[in-house]
């Protein structure tokens, strides 16, 4: 199997292959980042280019450290500063900075779809670094990178989602990623925010966190996406807390040893307890180390098509 | 059409003459790096009949050097990365570096760069199991099993049971 896309827009359109082909060569970039020269020349003379329009910190910079890693030289492009503000589409946005001779765009918007649109306009490899509710597929494979890391396979492994799905990109490249994988999936939170139909994608649903818990290898914790709620789908974060968060009482519920994972950014003392933050299940911090590496990887795998 | 040059038991002589050769020059601060993937198979043999006539260990390392290819964007599909391994300190060591064919030489002045990466070795020296001629830069090896001349349209295979399931050096003609 050999990789032949130049753009990483979603987990949907990738095969089980594909992202096994993802995952095996990550771990040989996740090396680079423990020597003492924490760089290889792999894409040296390429620039990246960040477009972000919409605010991160981590999967910026995430993406950032793994281009430079390789060599690449980073340019990182501010929306509030750009002609974007002046009226410009994004895909003439992307069309300009292609003329300027770059190699890859990483992209992140608030419009689900708007890399998809980028992707259409250039030519460059594009990455989605997250658009709207939709797919987030960078994200989904360094959790898939850790969970094969711990338990040396994914296939069979019984994985809680749980939160604020509806709002959630990263549990949408999630859920196609682990169902392709071969992953048994159970998706839990407030029914006002589990999306109808969502048993379509072949998950469980299930509106009780004590069952959802109960026998999983992976609790997966996703953010309350406030920025993304207008209107209100619970009556207030306690009780959201008191109903879904997680803390030390749910961590004893499942039986054995699961893994505990967030995409971050946290929100202490609502969809998670600072109690169970920093047990030793916790994934939250090898999730970002991974992060790096599985970004080199696909920064690698994708430009090389260009 | 292929031709052996060397078969399994000529091929064992020459990698265990040669690991008592570099061990008489290299000293006793030595460490062997092999490139992958079938100098790192040699490197490793090297390192055995290292610890067998010399009655010690040497720490054995791999080099991946497809990220530090000079050919990126003629190669094509990309190849696969299969990792890098150097779990020593490499500051003022002898570093016996192993490959199975040296023929243009840019294999060699990839796995150079990466291996200053790690740290400064006191000595480099370049132990192959076939010259082929055909340099493009100037680079020699230090120990040598066979020299082999072949055409152009020629190239020279060394396989390795590990690998190839059998062991032998062979010429092969490109059609």
């Amino acid at each position: 199997m050999k990789w032949t896309k130049r753009s990483l827009i979603c987990l949907e359109h990738l095969s089980r292959e594909e992202i096994v082909e993802v995952l095996d060569t990550v771990s040989s970039f996740k090396e680079v980042s423990h020597r003492a020269i924490k760089k290889v020349p792999a894409l040296r003379g390429k620039t990246v280019v960040n477009l972000f329009f919409e605010p991160s910190t981590r999967t910026k910079t995430s993406f950032e450290l793994a281009a430079k890693r390789l060599s690449a030289d980073v340019l990182s492009f501010e929306v509030s500063t750009s002609s974007v503000s002046k009226g410009e589409t994004i895909a003439d946005t992307a069309r300009n900075i292609e003329a300027m001779k770059v190699d890859c765009f990483i992209v992140r918007h608030p419009g689900s779809g708007a890399p998809y649109i980028i992707e259409q306009a250039v030519s460059s490899a594009v990455i989605n670094a997250g658009d709207g509710c939709h797919e987030h597929p960078t994200q989904a494979l360094l959790d898939l990178f850790t969970m094969r890391e711990r338990f040396q396979k994914i296939e069979g492994l019984r994985v809680a989602l749980i939160g604020d799905v509806r709002h959630s990109r990263v549990a949408r490249s999630n859920i196609w990623g682990l169902t392709k994988m071969g992953a048994e999936v159970t998706v839990c939170g407030p029914p006002t925010l589990i999306p109808m139909g969502i048993e379509n994608l072949g998950v469980k649903v299930e509106y009780s966190i004590e069952k959802a818990v109960k026998e999983v290898d992976v609790v997966y914790l996703l953010r309350l996406q406030k920025e993304r709620q207008q209107e209100h789908f619970f009556p207030a974060a306690s009780e959201y807390r008191n109903l879904y968060g997680f803390n030390a009482m749910r961590a004893a519920i499942p039986s054995g040893t699961f893994l505990l994972m967030h995409p971050g950014p946290m929100n202490r003392g609502i969809e998670i307890r600072s109690e169970v933050v920093d047990l030793p299940n916790s994934m939250i911090l090898p999730q970002v180390t991974n992060g790096i590496a599985v970004r080199m990887a696909v920064l690698y795998l994708t430009i090389s098509q260009v | 059409m292929e031709r052996t040059i060397l078969d399994a038991e000529e091929m064992t002589g020459f990698i265990e003459k040669l690991a008592v050769e570099s061990l008489k020059e290299a000293g006793s601060h030595l460490a062997v790096v092999g490139i992958k993937k079938r100098g790192a198979i040699i490197a490793n043999r090297i390192a055995e009949s290292i610890r067998i006539a010399g009655m010690r260990e040497v720490p054995l390392g791999f080099l991946d050097i497809t990220l530090y290819r000079d050919d990126f964007s003629r190669i094509g599909p990309n190849p696969v990365v299969s990792g890098t391994e150097i779990s020593f300190d490499l500051e003022g060591r002898t570093i016996l570096l192993v490959d199975d064919v040296l023929y243009t030489g840019r294999t060699v002045r990839a796995a150079l760069d990466e291996l200053i990466d790690f740290g400064r070795p006191g000595l480099v020296r370049l132990l192959v199991l076939v010259d082929r001629q055909g340099r493009e830069l100037p680079i020699h090896p230090d120990f040598v099993g066979i020299k082999a001349v072949v055409a152009s349209n020629q190239y020279v295979e060394v396989r390795v049971k590990e690998i190839d399931g059998m062991d032998g050096v062979v010429v092969v003609e490109r059609r």
